[in-house]
């Protein structure tokens, strides 16, 4: 009972913090906010399949294109589309296709997670190391898609002028409702018959569970959530291209589920805060340095440095993430 | 021979040129305590590996219950009845016990993906019987205390019980344990086989172990079969195994030529 009670307020207090930052912040607190929340949606997904399944998969930069373009499409107007696609005439059906932002972002998800289903199967054939090179395979062949399928992506040129309806208020509430999702998946038997295949699949398998649904489930609904964070990217920017879902956005993910504590969702949420605002606030360094009265003038990339410092320093102060697999209420119980 | 709730009917296996079991035949009697013994290497793991689906035998069948099993996926052999402890442990590490528990009751919560995520009645009800029915395994287990330890942090000896318990909660007819003894002291030893003897008339079941103290399966066992080099060399009464000539042969070689 207690318990509820906690969970209802902190809900509470989040969502009127939502509200408060939307209406108060100036824009450019507010990007960055967004930027938090978008990030935190794609890992925390990401997190689930990763972390939690323990399937070590490196795809979600494929995700998360899928999801951005559906949503683009969706929701850039007909004309629009017509003036924009400068190489070959877009394709009627990508003509056809609207829908308003939240039916836009929510369809970009079930693409993502029907692609996920199509690409579990030949995907869990493999384990470990495989694994990672399969899934690393998908995210090029998105974005080499959508390079040369002009007709429907308008090629390397990218989308833009996609309407900017992804405010703070969309952004953050969605990613809380993920998290929700997620410790609501970890805490039931799905959770643990996903922690189970991560710990040893042999013995998961001999208490009758089906490691190959328990990955699928978690992969869809991984993809899910990254095709709806794509979206969210997509109205965010107003306007993509592939390059922007290269691996490095894998890999950004990546560090911060790893900082966070894989299987740790509440981890994911503070690493996020700590690499996404990091970049940010480190942007000092970048310009020019003065100590002790001596001008060491302006070194472009020197936040990168410091950043990439820290980011070692911490991972060797806590070797398995911020918070190990447990949730931060997990540390307050074992005090009381 | 119609009650017999495990019939191994004339199994070979091999491994590339290797022949782990030859043309091995034995039944397990619903209610029996049967033992399968023999050096090391000589295919009792690999047995077990067979029943529960993880090899495929070259040749035979395994019917249970007068079913053929034989090749069906080790998941679903669970949910015919079947469930099997390891021979090294293999706790779920990164969970508590009850958790590790939990999962063996994985199958009797009924509740699906989206009744979890949107915690629907149905997941709440489910969760607290199977709960409920986990913590009255541990008691029976003596393992209560334990609850929300992490499973590998508990002594070697709690570590079985709580795989034994695990296996139960599958809800199992038949109770492969391979080794449960192996490591464990004298008054550990002596434990274990009381819990055995409890749980095997509290909830109706068929144990098939494989063991290597003597004293333990004597204890135990109704019948066994004794294994060398994946061919049967005795089955009949514990009793009569240790005074067998080729029983004695197989464990300590032969001294006719010496």
């Amino acid at each position: 009972m207690k318990k509820i009670i906690r969970n209802i307020v902190l809900i509470l207090a989040t969502l009127i913090f939502i509200l408060y930052a939307q209406n108060n912040f100036d824009s450019y607190t507010l990007s960055i906010l967004n930027n938090i929340a978008v990030f935190a949606i794609l890992a925390l997904s990401y997190n689930l399949i990763n972390g939690v399944a323990g399937q070590f998969s490196l795809e979600p930069n494929g995700f998360v294109a899928i999801g951005a373009y559906f949503t683009a499409i969706l929701l850039i107007p007909a004309d629009t589309k017509i003036d924009m696609f400068a190489l070959v005439d877009p394709a009627p059906i990508i003509l056809k296709m609207h829908a308003q932002f939240l039916p836009a972002i929510i369809i970009g998800g079930i693409a993502a997670s029907l692609v996920a289903l199509l690409l579990s199967f030949p995907v869990f054939r493999v384990r470990g190391d495989y694994l990672a090179i399969v899934t690393l395979g998908f995210g090029f062949i998105i974005r080499i898609f959508a390079i040369n399928n002009p007709a429907y992506t308008n090629g390397a040129m990218g989308l833009n002028d996609i309407p900017s309806n992804a405010n703070f208020i969309w952004i953050g509430t969605i990613a809380l409702i993920t998290f929700i999702v997620m410790i609501h998946i970890i805490n039931s038997k799905f959770g643990r018959a996903m922690k189970s295949v991560r710990d040893d699949e042999d013995a998961a398998t001999a208490m009758g569970i089906n490691t190959f649904k328990m990955k699928t489930y978690a992969f869809m609904t991984s993809a899910f959530f990254e095709g709806v964070g794509g979206g969210l990217l997509a109205s965010m920017l107003t306007t993509i291209t592939p390059d922007q879902f290269s691996f490095l956005l894998t890999f950004q993910l990546l560090i911060i589920i790893v900082l966070g504590g894989l299987g740790s969702m509440s981890g994911t949420l503070i690493a996020t805060i700590l690499v996404m605002g990091g970049m940010e606030w480190l942007r000092f360094l970048d310009e020019n340095i003065i100590l002790f009265g001596k001008d060491f003038g302006a070194h472009p990339g020197m936040r990168m440095v410091v950043f990439s410092i820290l980011l070692i320093i911490m991972m060797l102060f806590a070797r398995r993430g911020l918070l190990g697999d447990k949730e931060i209420f997990d540390y307050f119980k074992r005090k009381s | 021979m119609s009650d017999a709730i495990l019939k191994i009917d004339n199994i070979t296996m091999q491994f590339g040129g290797v022949t782990a079991i030859k043309e091995l035949s034995f039944n397990v009697q619903k209610g029996q305590t049967y033992g399968l013994i023999g050096p090391n290497g000589a295919g009792k793991t690999t047995i077990f590996n067979i029943i529960t689906g993880n090899l495929k035998p070259t040749k035979g069948f395994v019917f249970f219950e007068n079913k053929n099993i034989t090749g069906t996926k080790p998941n679903k052999v669970v949910y015919k009845g079947i469930a099997r402890t390891f021979q090294n442990i293999r706790l779920f590490k990164s969970m508590t016990v009850l958790e590790n528990i939990l999962i063996g009751f994985d199958a009797q919560a009924n509740y699906s993906y989206f009744e979890a995520i949107f915690r629907l009645p149905r997941f709440f009800k489910r969760e607290r019987e199977i709960k409920e029915k986990a913590y009255e395994l541990m008691k029976i287990f003596g393992i209560t205390e334990f609850a929300n330890t992490n499973a590998t942090a508990l002594s070697y000896g709690n570590q079985r019980k709580v795989e034994i318990a695990r296996a139960l909660a599958t809800n199992p007819k038949l109770l492969l344990l391979d080794e449960p003894a192996a490591g464990m002291n004298p008054k550990e030893t002596d434990e274990l086989a009381n819990i055995i003897h409890k749980i095997k008339s509290d909830f109706n079941l068929t144990i098939l172990l494989i063991e290597h103290d003597m004293k333990f399966v004597n204890r135990m066992c109704d019948q066994l079969t004794v294994l060398d080099y994946g061919a049967k060399i005795f089955e009949g009464k514990p009793a009569d195994a240790i005074v067998d000539e080729k029983v004695i042969s197989a464990y300590l070689g032969d001294f006719s030529h010496a």
